[in-house]
């Protein structure tokens, strides 16, 4: 009887160093979106493009989407702007874009000069659409099917990889859903 | 001269110390309430800095977050309803105390258990120790004569 004890700090080892390896490689900054399986909450914002021209969470229906927040102030924004052009244009993702804290003319500016992925995008340059999202660090990405309802977030830059592994299986899985 | 010139400039400092002392960047009516924009932003979770409070982070939005909390006090919001508001946006993760539910509960619990666990582990030790004492006695009939003998040879010497 007593022998056994001698066990219990092994045991304790490796049952620790199993709880520890688990954590290996898992990016504690990941968070997921409070808002996987809600609707995109309302709004009403300015088109960038197109002052005074209001958009509302309308524009999510019918199609799977993207929605990128981006600014012309967010470094990472810039690295990731060649792959949404690349899967606007090679792939056919529809994206939206949600500029966000940013101001109109650098946007523009932007857009011009970069080349513009996005089918609309929205201006929220009080990030309000941003706060009720639960945006905390620009890029970020979601997928939203065609009810408009978000499935997916990925915080950080979105690039081949990214979307091969993490976007492209949902966006698939809502237009089957879809179809 | 010069003495009460200089005692009248420092006249006119004490009040600014005191407001200073008072001050409620924020503007709040009471000081219960400031207190408690205190308590709410401090145990609120900045999700950009993760191991800070929205009290102390500088990220953006720890500061539209602070903002949220003092509009909705403005408003007449209960502390429930403003951390539940920023959780419906943030995610259970803004808490540092998070809701006891079934996620949670472990860890909650582990407090508990760990103090059960070490008092189990005292009686344990405890009972075996008396039953040890309770046992026969450790030497044998035969060998507690012995004893006796040997030690009463040694008193005669």
């Amino acid at each position: 009887m007593k022998r056994v004890f001698l066990f219990v700090p092994l045991i304790l080892v490796v049952v620790l160093g199993i709880v520890l390896f688990a954590g290996i490689g898992k990016d504690p900054t990941r968070l997921e979106s409070a808002l996987i399986g809600k609707t995109v909450p309302t709004f009403a914002l300015d088109d960038l493009e197109k002052p005074g021209t209001k958009l509302d969470a309308g524009v999510f229906q019918g199609q799977v989407s993207l929605l990128n927040v981006w600014g012309t102030w967010c470094p990472a924004c810039r690295d990731e702007h060649d792959d949404l052009l690349w899967l606007a244009q090679e792939q056919g993702v529809r994206i939206i874009g949600l500029n966000y804290k940013d101001n109109r003319e650098e946007a523009l500016v932007w857009l011009e000069r970069l080349g513009n992925p996005y089918e609309l995008t929205i201006y929220d340059p009080k990030g309000t659409l941003g706060f009720d999202l639960g945006v905390y660090g620009a890029p970020e990405t979601y997928v939203i099917d065609t009810d408009g309802v978000v499935r997916y977030r990925h915080v950080g830059v979105v690039n081949e990889k990214v979307w091969k592994e993490d976007l492209e299986p949902v966006v698939n899985q809502y237009r089957e859903d879809a179809s | 001269m010069t003495r009460l010139v200089v005692l009248i400039l420092l006249a006119m400092l004490l009040p600014v110390q005191a407001n200073a002392d008072e001050a409620n960047v924020e503007g709040f009516d009471s000081l219960q309430e400031e207190q408690r924009y205190r308590d709410l932003t401090a145990e609120l979770r900045c999700p950009k800095c993760q191991n800070q409070n929205i009290a102390d982070s500088n990220a953006p939005i720890a500061k539209d977050m602070r903002d949220r909390v003092y509009q909705m006090m403005q408003d007449g919001a209960s502390n429930n309803e403003i951390v539940g508001d920023l959780v419906d946006r943030f995610g259970e993760f803004v808490r540092y105390k998070p809701e006891v539910d079934r996620r949670t509960i472990l860890l909650w619990a582990t407090p508990a258990i760990a103090v059960g666990v070490g008092l189990l582990a005292v009686a344990g030790i405890i009972i075996r120790s008396r039953r040890r004492n309770d046992q026969t006695p450790s030497l044998t009939a035969e060998e507690q004569a012995r004893v006796n003998r040997l030690l009463a040879d040694k008193d005669r010497e």
